[in-house]
């Protein structure tokens, strides 16, 4: 937790877990193992703030924004919305809250109902309201016209939309209860180039007029840069590093993130020659036997025998900027010195932060200071 | 690299449409371009542009009874468009060989993917099955899958997403093709396999000098890969040139917008992403005259008459482009920031109302 008491936490998520149990037996389920998709992750969403969370496919980020939306219910953890305790609160209790969040979700083709008009989709929470009809079309109209749709297409259907158009009407749905909070899951990586940013400025004017707070999810770091004002990048059901969304791209500190970095092609032929990549090798392993120690070790190119034996701890370093690794690149003497165990840390990982660079040069750990 | 000489793929003014319920479908619309050995030829463009039309016409794929083809794609003087049933099949996979965007839907899901490796293999080569299993699993170590001789017995769903695409790219190599064509190869991946399997497709040309057609959205992609670019927009081609003269030297418009719309993680990030107005038209009724018409910022009473596709005076003879702008005027337009390329918004003047989607503009 790293609040600077700047707004009020919307939403608290304490060593949250989901366990996905896998079962076998013909008569008798029998519980054989479980899937870890989301293993002690902990963070507060700020009022009026952007989290992108990121992480490559089955890393856990989809599970962690449907839990948090309680679509799920965690295996252990606390969850706190506006302060009160939502982590096992029943179908009834959650009703009040869905208004509150609400969700645009990846496909924009499977996520709207094809023998429904768009009036009908983004009218449908309105008549959980007053629900008279008089009030819902207006406020029909002038949510398409908020999300740049024309207010004439509420009696069209979503076959008749493009893709990008589409999302449009999803977000329009989301709008529709005033929510506090939107959980947008990997809102616009079914979109082209051109029609992402369309996207993206859309929700960031919504954001700015609204006051919104945003969980943007997604697979790549060059998208989520424009909208968050923090990162998490997750691997393997954990959180590797949470940083404020500029640093994250000057100075990784968890060799995950810079991995990811490194991964993606820059558009710039000129710029991408120059940069010798080195790529990670392999993919992650599978989350039922997640390894032992840091999870990234298998592919780590800085992994010592530390790694394979004791987790790190999310460290605290200075500007609220915490990472999960022995190894840390990007930090100065100074920096790592002052560097706590963060408390949303994991519970099950080592209490020491990691030891200076100098001591550790040798083993590969390029501590180059970046900055300062 | 690319070697100077003859083309081994002439593709002029290839046209594919496509009669349907809505009307005539004009995929595409006079495509033309070589292709030499050991070059990589990047075909960029949103969905819906007609660039996997393109690729997917060279190997008859999108033969139909509702299609209708014009032009010519000569392959090694054999013609491509009118070639029977019984020819294209020798040159299918022998000859140029596809790599599909999809790896979970192109691989048969009840075969394991050492047979279905040897099944392609023994189609075209007059071989052993014992031969064509050691080929398969030179194949699959090739590709980089680690303990080939036993993954060759599983089946594609025991692979993660990227092994599958390392698989179907060990296919389209079985049988040594001179061609490659790949469509969307690492859009279903992560970032960290894309950027093995990108390597690995460099190694690939070096080692056996084969061309690759690579049809994608991801301009980082064609940055890190291509040699020779051409961006495609409502089927047909507005840009084409070197992969330095397209990124540098950019002509179209279009191109501009797209340049300008990614999201670039070298750079301090930008407060708004600049973004192209509108929608691509609707294939089956596209705007009269240059298709970007619509949504073009610099659009003016010639634009109502196709641009040729040929290189401006001033531009390098391979880099060819559709606009009737001058380019010094193009040069000084398409700066929006100094040093930055992109699309300036819309012409301010004309906004009474400020509706983005389809602006039914009537040039006297």
């Amino acid at each position: 937790m790293s609040s600077n008491g700047a707004a009020a936490p919307l939403l608290e998520v304490e060593h949250i877990k989901l366990l996905f149990p896998i079962k076998q037996g013909i008569f008798i389920d029998r519980v054989v193992g479980h899937v870890h998709a989301v293993d002690d992750i902990s963070f507060v969403l700020r009022e009026g703030e952007t989290l992108g969370l990121v992480g490559e496919s089955g890393c856990g980020k989809t599970t962690l924004s449907r839990t948090v939306m309680r679509l799920l219910e965690p295996t252990g953890g606390t969850l706190r919305f506006r302060g009160s305790e939502v982590t096992h609160a029943s179908r009834k209790e959650l009703m009040p809250l869905r208004r509150e969040m609400q969700m645009v979700f990846q496909d924009p083709y499977a996520s709207l109902n094809p023998r429904k008009r768009i009036g009908q989709i983004v009218g449908m929470a309105l008549h959980h309201g007053d629900g008279k009809p008089e009030h819902v079309e207006p406020r029909v109209r002038e949510l398409l016209a908020r999300v740049g749709l024309s207010p004439e297409h509420v009696n069209r259907f979503p076959h008749e939309f493009s893709g990008g158009q589409r999302q449009r009407i999803g977000v329009a749905r989301a709008l529709a209860v005033e929510p506090r909070l939107i959980v947008l899951d990997e809102p616009v990586s079914a979109l082209d180039v051109s029609i992402q940013a369309q996207i993206i400025n859309l929700l960031e004017d919504l954001q700015d007029d609204l006051g919104l707070t945003y969980l943007f999810v997604a697979h790549d770091l060059s998208v989520v840069r424009h909208v968050s004002d923090r990162i998490a990048v997750m691997y393997l059901g954990k959180l590797m590093e949470v940083s404020p969304a500029e640093e994250l791209y000057t100075k990784a500190i968890h060799p995950y993130t810079a991995a990811l970095l490194e991964a993606i092609p820059i558009p710039d032929p000129r710029e991408n020659r120059k940069r010798r990549r080195s790529v990670v090798s392999g993919e992650p392993p599978n989350p039922i036997n997640p390894p032992k120690g840091c999870v990234f070790h298998p592919r780590c190119p800085h992994a010592t025998d530390i790694c394979k034996t004791v987790e790190p701890p999310l460290t605290q370093y200075a500007n609220g900027h915490i990472a999960a690794c022995h190894h840390p690149l990007n930090v100065t003497a100074a920096e790592l010195k002052a560097a706590t165990v963060s408390p949303t840390s994991p519970l099950s990982a080592g209490k020491a932060t990691p030891e200076a660079p100098a001591a550790k040069a040798g083993a590969g750990a390029e501590g180059a200071p970046a900055g300062e | 690299m690319s070697a100077a000489d003859k083309p081994i793929l002439e593709v002029r003014d290839l046209a594919v449409s496509f009669a349907t319920d809505e009307g005539v479908v004009q995929a595409v619309d006079g495509v033309s371009f070589d292709l030499r050995a050991g070059e990589i030829l990047a075909v960029v463009g949103e969905s819906g542009c007609g660039k996997s039309v393109t690729a997917m016409t060279l190997l008859g794929l999108t033969r139909s009874p509702n299609a209708r083809f014009d032009g010519t794609a000569t392959y090694k003087g054999t013609e491509l468009l009118s070639a029977t049933d019984e020819e294209l099949q020798r040159i299918r996979g022998a000859e140029i060989a596809m790599i599909f965007q999809d790896p979970m839907a192109s691989l048969n899901p009840v075969m394991k993917i050492g047979d279905q490796i040897v099944e392609q293999i023994l189609a075209h080569n007059e071989i052993t099955k014992v031969q064509g299993r050691d080929r398969a699993i030179e194949l699959l170590d090739r590709v980089g899958i680690p303990r080939a001789r036993e993954r060759a017995d599983s089946y594609p769903h025991e692979f993660s997403g990227g092994m599958r695409q390392r698989v179907m790219i060990a296919l389209a190599l079985s049988c040594d093709p001179s061609v490659l064509i790949a469509d969307e190869p690492t859009t279903a991946l992560d970032v960290t396999v894309q950027a093995q399997i990108l390597r690995r497709f460099r190694e690939l040309r070096d080692e056996t000098n084969a061309a690759l057609i690579l049809v994608t959205h991801d301009l980082g992609v064609v940055a890190d890969l291509a040699d020779q670019v051409a961006v495609m927009y409502a089927g047909r081609i507005v840009e084409q040139g070197t992969l330095d003269d397209v990124f540098y030297d950019p002509q179209h418009p279009y191109t501009w917008g797209l340049l300008g719309a990614i999201a670039r993680i070298d750079r301090p990030r930008r407060s708004r992403l600049p973004t192209i107005p509108g929608l691509p038209p609707s294939l089956a009724n596209r705007p009269q005259g240059c298709h970007m018409r619509p949504r073009c910022p610099h659009e003016h009473d010639a634009c109502l008459k196709v641009p040729p596709l040929e290189s401006r005076e001033g531009a390098a003879a391979g880099h060819r482009d559709r606009c009737w702008l001058e380019p010094d005027r193009k040069r000084q337009l398409r700066e929006i920031a100094p040093g930055e390329i992109g699309l300036r918004p819309k012409a301010p003047p004309v906004t009474p109302s400020a509706k983005p989607p389809t602006k039914p503009k009537r040039a006297a």
